[in-house]
């Protein structure tokens, strides 16, 4: 429409780095759209997320927000569900469910 | 509920992305952008406010059509897109 003309280029706004409708730079390769199978540690994360929820710990649009601020290298460098584990751990050290020291327990005991 | 199936709207030309974090559901390629609403889908908890588990008002929530040429530059005339975008990002145009 003639009064939307003068707005300036998409590319030249301050558009967040999730936010990529449109986005030039991935115009130009195909979308990998073949199914992808879920890893043990994927079903895990879903889980989680889900227990979370139930409990009123922590909701969606917290994941989204929380995908939402990692910094560009992270967010394009993880998995899908990576990020949701980032998302959900930053939201629990913050609201205080959980502890830096007991997330790095929790952590070593895996190795 | 403001706007009524017709109505003409623009698009908040605003990026709260530059004031610190939020969780903003209106895509960055429509803001400023002029459409027409389509249908009123409900009222909704604002997730501006959920994402930070702040308590969230209720806000009427519309399907916005916009011509897609002038957005992306591609597309034939007549194409069209179609978002849901909640009333506090439109304004009457």
């Amino acid at each position: 429409m003639d009064e939307d003309a003068n707005l300036p280029p998409p590319e030249s706004r301050p558009r967040a780095t999730h936010d990529l409708g449109g986005v030039s730079r991935f115009l130009c390769e195909p979308v990998d759209t073949t199914p992808h199978a879920l890893t043990e540690f994927d079903r895990e994360v879903d889980a989680l997320r889900q227990i979370l929820g139930m409990r009123g710990i922590m909701g969606v649009d917290e994941l989204r927000r929380g995908v939402e601020a990692l910094p560009e290298e992270e967010y394009f460098g993880l998995s899908y569900y990576q990020r949701w584990i980032r998302a959900i751990s930053a939201t629990l050290l913050r609201k205080s469910v959980i502890t830096e020291a007991e997330l790095r327990t929790a952590i070593s005991e895996l190795s | 509920m403001t706007f009524a199936a017709g109505a003409r709207v623009r698009v908040r030309d605003d990026w709260p992305e530059t004031r610190g974090p939020c969780h903003i559901r209106t895509p960055h390629y429509l803001r400023g952008r002029t459409g027409v609403v389509v249908r009123h889908l409900g009222d909704f908890p604002n997730p501006e406010d959920l994402a930070f588990a702040r308590p969230a008002e209720r806000r009427p929530l519309y399907h916005v059509r916009f011509a897609q040429p002038p957005i992306w530059h591609e597309g034939h005339e007549g194409d069209d897109v179609q978002v849901e975008i909640f009333e506090h990002w439109l304004e009457d145009a």
